[in-house]
C-alpha cells in the first residue's frame, strides 16, 4: 500500500479521493462523504510526519467504510429508510482498529438495505453502478465499496458477507474480496444480518494490501464472543499441492465465458506444477436452499430491533402501540427486507420449526463434513463466484428467485464458515470482469492470499 | 364434589450480579434515575452483540445446588421473540431447549418435597409506565439475570404453594443470589392451578396466575382459583386454559387472555453466544461456595435456641448471618464453609476462613450469647417499627459479644440489657460499644460487693427503714422487698438486686 512516504501528503491522497469521488458522483457509490473529518484527519497525519512523530500502518491511506459498519462519521443507515438519523456513539471494533492505524475515512458506501440481495438494487437511495458497464448492477450487498475500489476512489473498503456480498460484488468489478473464515473478524458494531453468517471483509486492489488488512483487522474481540483467537499473525504458509474443482458447478447453469476462464486458471496451475483434482460435493445443491431458510430466520429476529421505539425512523400516522409498530416497519423496510422477514418468520412458526429451521440446520452440518472431506483431498478449491458476469440493472429486480440464484455458489462457504476469496479472472469479451473464488479450510486465509498470487502471474 | 387441587409454580429471581446478563452496566439500579443503567446492548442499538456474565454462571450452580439440582456441563441460549418496548432487542434471550440447572428438589419445612423440573437463565425486560395518553419505558431492568424455576407440579394446597414459595425466597437469600426484595419483584411467581374430582387419574385444565409478588398473594390466588374452578365443575362446566392476573386488593383473578390467542415466540437458536459449557471440576468448585443453608442452620443453632424463635429468624438473613458471626468471634475462627451472603456483604461479613476445628462444638459461654441475642432479635429488634430498617444496619459481632458479656456478668439487668441494645441503633450511639453506651445510659448495675455493703450499710442507719428491718428479724419475709427497693433508690437503680438482697439477707441475721 502506499504509506505515506514524504513523496506525497496525505492531504493530497485524501483530495484526490474526494475529488473521484466527486466525478464519479453518478455511480451512486457514497451514502455520506466525511470530507471535513478526511482533510482534517489527513492534515494531522502529514503534521505528524512533519515533525517525525510516529504514524499508523495506514498512515494517510483513503478508504471506505460499507454503509452498515457503525461509526460517528455521518448517518449509519445500512442503506435504509428505518435507520434514517441514527448517528452512532458506537465504533466498529474493525473500523476502530484501521483508524488507529491512521487510515482515513472518506465515506460510507451503498448497499443493498440491510444487506439484503445480491445487486444493490435493494437500496432506499438506488442502485449502484457497475464499474465497468454503468447499464449493469454493482453486485452486492456491498455494490458501493466494491465500486469505490475498482474506480480507484479509495484504496480499500470494508464490506460484510453473509451469502457472498463481498465475493460477487469484487468479480463483477475486477477487484479482490475476501470473505474471511467466520470469526476471524469481529462483528461487533455491524449492522447484524444474520449473525451466523455475517463475515466482515475487504475489498482491494492487491493481496498484499489484503493481508496487510487482515493482519490489522483480524483477531480476538471480547466484544463479539463468536471471534477466534489471534491466529491470522500467527498462521505459517502452508505449501500447496492440489486445487480441487467443483464438478457440480460445471454444467450448463454457469456462464461459458466464466467456465473457460476457470478452466484457463487450471491450465496455468497445471503449468507451474501443481495438481488439478475433480471433486463431487452433492450436498452443495442443498445450500441454497438451506441459506434461504436459516439466514431469513436470523434476518427477521435481528430485524426485530428496528420497531421505531428508540433510534432511527418513526412513522407519525400511528396512534396505538402495534400501529407504531406495522407502519414504521411498513415504511421503514424494502420489499425484500419484508420478503425476508416473511420467510423467517414462517420457518420459525410454532409447529414449523423442525420441518423448515431444523432441517436446514442439519443441511449445514452436512456441507461442513463435505468441505472438511474436500480439504482432506486437496489444499483450495477453485470455484466461480457467480454463474453469470454482471446483469443488466432491473434484469431480476422483480424475479426474486433468479436473485438468488445468483448466490448458488457462493452461500454454502458462509454455512460452512471457510474463507474465500474473489480474484479477477479476466473479462468476457464485451470487457465484464470475471471472478473466481478460491476457497480453503476454516483459518487458511493467509493461505489463500498467499496462493492467489500463484494465480496472478499469468498476464 | 370433592376436587383434588395440583400445582405447579414457576419462579422468576433476579440475580444480584454486579453487572448485568449480557453487559458490563451495573445491574443495581436501586435507586437509581430510569434508564441509567443502559448499556449500547441492553438498548439493542445495531450491531451489538451479548457478553455472557460469568457471575450469573456461578450463581445458577450455586442456585441450583440450593436446591438439590443437577447442573448441566452443556447449556445454551435461545431468542424468544415478542414486540414491546420493554423488550428492545424485540426478542429474550433465555434458555428454550438446553436450561444450565437440571432436576432437583426443594424441601419445605412440613418434609414434602417438591421437584425441580428445571431452572433456566435468562434475560429480565423492562419496564413501562402508562399514563393516561402516553407510556413511559424505563430500561434499567432490562437484561438483568434471571433465573426462571420450573417445579413440577407437586403441590396440592394453598397452604403448600406458600411454604414452598417461601422455601425458595429462603433459599436463594441464603445461597447469595438475590436481594430477595418481594416487594420490588425479586421473585416474582406465575401459579398453575388445575382441580380434578378426588381419585381422578387425570388432571383438570389449568389456569395460570401470573406475576404474583408475596407469599401471600400465592396463597390466596391459590384458595381463589380452587374455588373458582370448583364452582365452574360442580355447575358441570369447563375450565379453560387461560392467563390470570391477581389482584391483590379485591382478592380475585381475572383474565388476561386464552391460550388460543397465545403468543408465538418463534423461538430460535441464539447465534451470538457460544454454548455454554461448564467442566465438572469447575462445577464441583463453585457448588462448594455454597453459603450455610437453613438446614445447616437448623442443625447448628437447634440445639441452643428454641425452634420457634430460629424459624422467625430464618425469615432474616441478616440476623442469622450475624448469629453466625457472632459465634465465630466466640469461638475464635471462621466456619469452613463461606457465610458471606455476598447481597448483605456490606455489614463486614467474613468469607471464606479457616477450617473449623471442632465441627458444632458450642461452649456454655457462647451458648448463652447466642440464645441472648437471638431472643434480642427476635422480641426486641423485630418488635420495632424500623426492624426492617434496622436489618441492614446491624451492631457489630464485637458489640454483640460485649453485650452478652455484659449481661451475664450481671453488670445489666435484663431491661437495661434490652435499653443498650437499641441504642445501638441509634444514628448518635452507632458504632459505640456497649460499655460506652452503658454508660452514657447509666445503666451499669453496681456489683462491686464492698460499694454495696457500704450502700446497704446507709440504708439500714436510715430511721425509716428501722421498722422494716425489726418485722423481718421477726419473720416477716415480705419486707425483704422494701429494703431491697430503698437500696436500689440510694443506688440511683445500679445496685445489682439479686446481690443487693444477699447481702441484706446476711447483716440482717446477724
Amino acid at each position: 500500500m502506499r504509506i505515506a512516504n514524504k513523496t506525497i501528503t496525505a492531504t493530497r491522497l485524501v483530495k484526490d479521493a474526494l475529488d473521484k469521488a466527486h466525478e464519479f458522483k453518478d455511480y451512486n457509490i457514497f451514502t455520506f462523504l466525511n470530507e471535513e473529518g478526511a482533510l482534517k484527519k489527513a492534515a494531522e497525519i502529514d503534521a505528524k510526519i512533519a515533525a517525525g512523530e510516529k504514524v499508523g500502518k495506514l498512515a494517510g491511506v483513503p478508504f471506505a467504510i460499507k454503509d452498515n459498519f457503525l461509526a460517528p462519521f455521518g448517518e449509519t443507515t445500512a442503506s435504509a429508510h428505518i435507520l434514517e438519523g441514527f448517528n452512532s456513539p458506537i465504533t466498529a471494533t474493525a473500523v476502530a482498529k484501521l483508524l488507529a492505524e491512521d487510515a482515513i475515512l472518506i465515506g460510507r458506501t451503498n448497499l443493498d438495505a440491510f444487506a439484503h440481495g445480491s445487486s444493490t438494487e435493494n437500496s432506499y437511495f438506488g442502485p449502484t453502478l457497475n464499474s465497468h458497464d454503468r447499464e449493469r448492477v454493482a453486485g452486492g450487498s456491498s455494490g458501493g465499496s466494491a465500486v469505490a475500489v475498482a474506480l480507484d476512489i479509495v484504496e480499500f473498503a470494508t464490506g460484510t458477507d453473509t451469502g457472498g456480498s463481498i465475493r460477487q460484488p469484487a468479480s463483477f468489478n475486477d477487484v479482490y474480496g475476501l470473505k474471511p473464515t467466520y470469526g476471524c473478524i469481529s462483528r461487533y458494531g455491524v449492522v447484524a444480518m444474520a449473525s451466523s453468517t455475517d463475515c466482515i471483509g475487504f475489498f482491494t486492489k492487491s493481496l498484499e494490501d489484503m493481508d496487510l488488512l487482515m493482519s490489522i483487522a483480524s483477531g480476538k474481540d471480547s466484544k463479539d464472543l463468536t471471534t477466534l483467537d489471534d491466529y491470522y499473525n500467527n498462521s505459517e504458509v502452508a505449501k500447496a499441492e492440489k486445487v480441487g474443482i467443483i464438478k457440480d458447478f460445471d454444467n450448463d447453469s454457469v456462464a461459458p465465458e466464466i467456465r473457460a476462464a476457470l478452466k484457463s486458471k487450471c491450465e496455468l496451475l497445471k503449468s507451474k506444477g501443481y495438481e488439478i483434482i475433480e471433486l463431487e460435493m452433492p450436498a452443495l445443491k442443498y445450500a441454497l436452499a438451506a441459506y434461504y431458510i436459516i439466514v431469513p430466520a436470523e434476518i427477521t429476529s435481528n430485524l426485530s430491533r428496528y420497531d421505531g421505539v428508540r433510534y432511527g425512523f418513526r412513522s407519525d400516522k400511528s396512534t396505538g402501540l402495534n400501529e407504531l409498530y406495522a407502519n414504521t416497519r411498513d415504511e421503514g423496510f424494502m420489499p425484500e427486507n419484508k420478503r425476508r422477514i416473511m420467510i423467517g418468520n414462517f420457518v420459525l412458526s410454532s409447529g414449523f420449526y423442525d420441518a423448515y429451521f431444523l432441517k436446514a440446520a442439519k443441511v449445514r452440518t452436512l456441507i461442513i463434513k463435505e468441505y472438511e472431506e474436500a480439504f482432506s483431498k486437496c489444499d483450495f478449491l477453485l470455484t466461480p463466484v457467480a454463474p453469470n458476469p454482471a446483469f443488466k440493472l432491473g434484469e431480476k429486480a422483480n424475479d426474486p428467485v433468479a436473485m438468488y440464484l445468483e448466490d448458488m455458489m457462493s452461500v454454502s462457504l458462509n454455512l460452512a464458515g471457510v474463507p474465500g476469496l474473489a480474484i479477477p479472472a479476466g473479462k468476457t469479451a464485451s470487457g465484464l470482469p470475471i471472478g473466481l473464488q478460491l476457497v480453503g479450510p476454516r483459518r487458511s486465509d493467509k493461505d489463500l492470499i498467499e496462493f492467489a498470487k500463484v494465480l496472478k502471474e499469468d498476464k | 364434589m370433592k376436587y383434588y387441587p395440583t400445582i405447579g409454580i414457576e419462579c422468576h429471581v433476579q440475580l444480584c450480579t454486579k453487572t448485568k446478563l449480557f453487559s458490563e452496566v451495573d445491574n443495581d439500579a436501586r435507586g437509581k434515575e430510569p434508564n441509567s443503567c443502559v448499556s449500547p446492548v441492553d438498548y439493542a442499538l445495531p450491531g451489538m452483540l451479548p457478553r455472557l456474565n460469568k457471575e450469573a454462571v456461578r450463581f445458577c450452580i450455586l442456585a441450583g445446588k440450593a436446591m438439590n439440582c443437577e447442573i448441566n456441563e452443556f447449556s445454551r441460549f435461545d431468542r424468544k421473540h415478542y414486540f414491546y418496548p420493554d423488550s428492545p432487542k424485540g426478542y429474550q434471550i433465555t434458555q428454550f431447549y438446553q436450561p444450565i440447572i437440571g432436576p432437583g428438589y426443594v424441601e419445605l419445612p412440613s418434609g414434602i418435597k417438591v421437584r425441580i423440573n428445571h431452572a433456566h437463565l435468562e434475560g429480565d425486560a423492562g419496564k413501562l409506565t402508562h399514563f393516561d395518553t402516553y407510556s413511559l419505558v424505563d430500561l434499567n431492568r432490562v437484561d438483568t439475570p434471571l433465573i426462571e424455576i420450573v417445579s413440577e407440579p407437586d403441590i396440592h394446597s394453598s397452604k403448600d404453594a406458600h411454604d414452598y414459595c417461601k422455601e425458595l425466597w429462603r433459599l436463594m437469600c441464603y445461597a447469595g443470589v438475590t436481594y430477595g426484595d418481594l416487594y420490588n419483584g425479586n421473585m416474582r411467581f406465575d401459579v398453575n392451578v388445575s382441580i380434578a374430582p378426588e381419585g381422578s387419574a387425570e388432571l383438570g385444565t389449568r389456569a395460570e396466575v401470573k406475576n404474583l409478588n408475596s407469599f401471600r398473594s400465592v396463597e390466596r390466588a391459590v384458595e381463589y382459583e380452587i374455588s373458582r374452578q370448583s364452582k365452574i365443575l360442580d355447575k358441570g362446566g369447563r375450565v379453560i386454559q387461560e392467563t390470570l392476573g391477581w389482584n391483590d386488593a379485591t382478592g380475585v383473578t381475572t383474565g388476561q387472555r386464552s391460550k388460543e390467542e397465545a403468543k408465538d415466540y418463534r423461538y430460535m437458536p441464539e447465534p451470538d453466544l457460544p454454548p455454554i459449557h461448564l467442566s465438572f471440576e469447575f462445577i464441583k468448585t463453585e457448588a462448594a461456595k455454597l453459603p450455610l443453608m437453613p438446614k445447616d442452620y437448623r442443625e447448628k443453632f437447634g440445639g441452643t435456641i428454641k425452634e420457634d424463635i430460629l424459624e422467625i429468624l430464618l425469615d432474616y438473613p441478616p440476623l442469622m448471618l450475624k448469629l453466625e458471626q457472632l459465634e465465630q468471634s466466640l469461638l475464635g475462627h471462621a466456619s469452613a464453609r463461606p457465610v458471606c451472603l455476598r447481597q448483605f456483604a456490606s455489614q463486614g461479613a467474613s468469607v471464606t476462613g479457616e477450617p473449623r476445628s471442632s465441627s458444632i462444638v458450642t461452649s456454655g459461654r457462647s451458648q448463652k450469647a447466642l440464645l441472648l441475642v437471638a431472643n434480642l432479635f427476635a422480641s426486641v429488634l423485630l418488635a420495632e417499627e424500623k426492624s426492617a430498617e434496622y436489618l441492614n444496619d446491624l451492631p457489630t459481632a464485637a458489640q454483640l459479644n460485649d453485650l452478652a458479656e455484659m449481661n451475664e456478668k450481671k453488670e445489666l439487668s435484663s431491661t437495661a440489657t434490652k435499653e443498650v441494645f437499641l441504642k445501638m441503633f441509634d444514628p448518635q450511639m452507632k458504632g459505640k460499644d456497649a460499655k460506652t453506651i452503658a454508660k452514657e445510659l447509666g445503666v451499669i448495675q453496681e456489683n462491686d460487693l464492698g460499694a454495696l455493703e457500704a450502700i446497704v450499710d446507709t440504708v439500714l442507719a436510715k430511721p425509716e427503714t428501722q421498722k422494716a428491718q425489726e418485722d423481718f428479724r421477726n419473720g416477716e419475709e415480705k419486707v425483704i422487698g422494701f429494703l431491697v427497693g430503698q437500696v436500689m433508690k440510694e443506688s440511683h437503680g445500679k445496685a445489682n438486686p439479686s446481690a443487693v438482697q444477699e447481702i441484706l439477707r446476711k447483716k440482717l441475721s446477724n
